[in-house]
């Protein structure tokens, strides 16, 4: 949401995001987020993020829901590569357009109504989705055990079936599992964020951004949000659902604990982190707390000591004391703390935090820009 | 007949703890305007006062007995709480009584939390969006409940009922109906009770003194009321910290039907928002008359004979109520107008 946008510097910005994405493995790999599983999750979450973005940020309508279409997502990729074969172009598809129908049915009736009750009436539904997931429509869920492909199923375009070992997705020969899994993400998200970032600075996104701002002054212009606001949260949908299919696609497995509304609140949690609103707040705020997750809950008392080492002991059993409730089991804890943080503090998110530390170097050099070059987002 | 009336026994209790919350998140939305999601975790604190309380009276003394020995031959360890070795029967009738006891240790504890949690966190967010409002308590809620995963670990902790009223009551033959059919446990009898007069409280304080009145007239029209120069911020921070009070007592007296774990709190607050919409947001009667019809509902939906036509039912019954209400009545059974629209 930068003040002064032009075609061209859109193109720059999407052109140095792409070779950031695309060159992680080797800048993101001393700080030791270099390898596939993590940077996989990047790319997945980041796209979840950037879905619910599109909705969140952009309308202000808060989803409590979102992590249903993940589900939805993950099951459809998963029956695919059961009934088709494990070729991920057409999982992807085919969880794109059930998701985006999932989304269709519960956007046209939740969104009759705003504010909480919306939020509420998506959370219902996330929930009725995932308990139903759990009990009666276990023939297609699975439920407990969770969805896997397994050698017996079909696979009708399957060329496959002779190979021994686990079934993993393959792309005209190519396995979606390390580099090779990241990279198929990876451009999955590029195209993803193109897409987002065409939607931010089209018409429609404007007309979504004046149904955040004020909906009673679109009434009396005579426009009726409801179908762009529709619109928002099926793109929105479809953005889930996609990033459930990647999950599948670098794991054939869906399991119902994707559909609880925890994972709902994560990926809120993401994108309020990064910066609602923005285009690649949703994105870092994924990858921040992806990242911490896995080094956070990788800590453990020993490794605690180890880094305290330097201490006197008195200072240092206290000290581990204190820090060994925030990392490994209690990882949950930094991330309550570091939430509450940014909301009071911090409400546009990191993405604020960047552009107010950039003002205060305009304003050193003496331009000063007190207009506010980021919007705070709700 | 008796199944009917069997379930919705069994549904009140569900319906009273529910009642229980909502009334405080709704006195909560209704003065203060403020969207409380870490209400669960209020009444998942105050479920752990209890478990504290509990522990704290079975600190046990080690005492050698040298009359006795083990199949080792070293003398017999025997393990008495420090409250029955010091105050005798009547320790034992506290250890007997520990969950409604700790309602004494509970009130005190969970009007401290309120009130730390207004002064604090909440009065900072009256200005602020909902959702902002949303999300810090979100993350409150978090943090709250991973404290006491911390102190507590993840492991359910059970805490029993008072001897006296441990058993089942065949309440069925009470009523003409055949013996054994209809057979309610004492505590959730108890619970209701305790539960009808938690809320009786609450609606007599607010009806019946003059700091009642002040709150009610606040929940009308908070600015008028400020215009006419009563501090209505130090009322809200004192109804803050009732319902904060009130959550905790209903978790106090739910630990011997649901033995507490870190998570409690979460289950049901989700719920709870859920009876607060279905009631109306900001209506007091409205939450609790929602808080005892899903109660209900959600018990006649585990009935087999509903599961048998309509499987799953009883996993989705409450959302699927709160939908059908929130797209036919929108603003709830009891809702005001324009409460929480935009």
């Amino acid at each position: 949401m930068t003040s002064k946008t032009s075609p061209m510097r859109d193109w720059i910005f999407f052109v140095v995001f792409a070779i950031a994405v695309l060159t992680m493995p080797i800048w993101l790999a001393p700080v030791g987020a270099g390898y596939p599983d993590l940077l996989q999750k990047f790319m997945i979450y980041g796209l979840f993020a950037t879905g619910f973005n599109l909705l969140f940020g952009l309308t202000g309508y808060l989803s409590f829901g979102h992590a249903a279409f993940l589900g939805v997502g993950s099951y459809s990729a998963v029956w695919t590569f059961k009934l088709l074969g494990m070729n991920p172009v057409p999982a992807a598809f085919v969880a794109v357009v059930t998701s985006g129908i999932f989304a269709l049915l519960i956007g046209y009736v939740s969104l009759r109504r705003s504010g909480i009750y919306f939020s509420i009436l998506t959370l219902a539904f996330a929930q009725m989705s995932y308990n139903l997931a759990y009990s009666v429509l276990t023939p297609i869920t699975n439920g407990e055990t969770g969805l896997r492909v397994l050698r017996s199923d079909p696979r009708l375009f399957d060329s496959s079936n002779a190979v021994d070992g686990p079934l993993i997705a393959n792309l005209f020969g190519i396995e979606m599992t390390g580099y090779a899994g990241f990279y198929f993400c990876a451009i999955v998200l590029l195209i993803a964020f193109f897409i987002a970032q065409r939607i931010f600075r089209s018409p429609f996104g404007i007309m979504l951004r004046a149904v955040k701002t004020n909906q009673n002054r679109m009434n009396y212009t005579g426009l009726n949000p409801r179908p762009y606001t529709l619109a928002a949260f099926v793109i929105s949908g479809m953005y889930a659902g996609l990033a459930g299919a990647l999950l599948c696609i670098t794991d054939p497995l869906a399991g119902a604990e994707r559909m609880q509304w925890t994972a709902s609140g994560e990926v809120v949690l993401m994108t309020i982190l990064g910066g609602a609103g923005t285009l690649l707040g949703p994105i870092f705020g994924a990858a921040l707390i992806k990242y911490f997750e896995n080094i956070f809950s990788a800590f453990n008392d020993q490794t605690l000591h180890e880094i305290f080492g330097f201490l006197p002991d008195f200072l240092e059993v206290p000290v581990v004391a204190v820090t060994s409730l925030f990392v490994g089991e209690g990882w949950h804890l930094t991330l309550g703390v570091l939430f509450m943080l940014i909301v009071i503090f911090l409400p546009g998110g990191l993405m604020e935090g960047f552009s107010r530390i950039g003002r205060l170097f305009k304003r050193s050099s003496g331009k000063s820009d007190s207009s506010g070059a980021a919007a705070p987002a709700e | 007949m008796d199944v009917i009336l069997l379930q919705l026994l069994n549904g009140l209790d569900k319906g009273g703890a529910y009642a229980l919350i909502a009334l405080g998140l709704t006195l909560i939305f209704g003065t203060l305007g403020v969207v409380n999601f870490a209400h669960g975790a209020l009444f998942m604190l105050g479920a752990f006062c209890a478990v504290t309380f509990n522990k704290l009276l079975s600190l046990e003394v080690v005492t050698m007995d040298p009359t006795k020995t083990t199949a080792w031959g070293s003398p017999m360890e025997i393990r008495t709480p420090y409250v029955e070795a010091m105050l005798g029967d009547f320790g034992t009738w506290m250890l007997n009584y520990s969950v409604p006891m700790s309602i004494l240790l509970a009130v005190p504890v969970m009007l401290l939390i309120g009130f730390i949690m207004e002064r604090g966190l909440i009065k900072h967010f009256y200005k602020r969006p909902h959702a902002d409002q949303i999300l810090v308590t979100f993350g409150l809620a978090i943090v709250l409940q991973e404290i006491i995963k911390a102190i507590y670990g993840a492991n359910p902790i059970p805490q029993s009922a008072p001897e006296l009223v441990r058993g089942a009551a065949d309440i069925g033959s009470i009523f003409g109906f055949d013996p054994g059919v209809i057979v309610y446990p004492y505590w959730r009898m108890v619970y209701l009770a305790f539960a009808g007069a938690v809320i009786a409280a609450v609606f007599a304080f607010l009806q019946f003194t003059t700091f009642g009145m002040v709150v009610r007239a606040g929940m009308a029209d908070r600015d008028t009321v400020g215009l006419l120069g009563i501090n209505i911020e130090r009322r809200f921070t004192v109804v803050f910290a009732i319902a904060a009070v009130v959550a905790g007592l209903a978790g106090v007296m739910y630990t011997p039907i649901l033995p507490p774990d870190y998570h409690m709190g979460m289950d049901f607050l989700v719920l709870s928002f859920v009876v607060v919409v279905v009631g109306g947001m900001g209506s007091l009667p409205g939450a609790v008359a929602a808080g005892f019809l899903l109660g209900i509902l959600q018990s006649f939906a585990s009935m087999n004979e509903v599961k048998a036509i309509l499987p799953g039912i009883d996993q989705i019954i409450i959302y699927l109520v709160a939908v059908v209400i929130l797209l036919v009545r929108p603003r709830g059974l009891m809702g005001r107008k324009g409460v929480m629209e935009n």
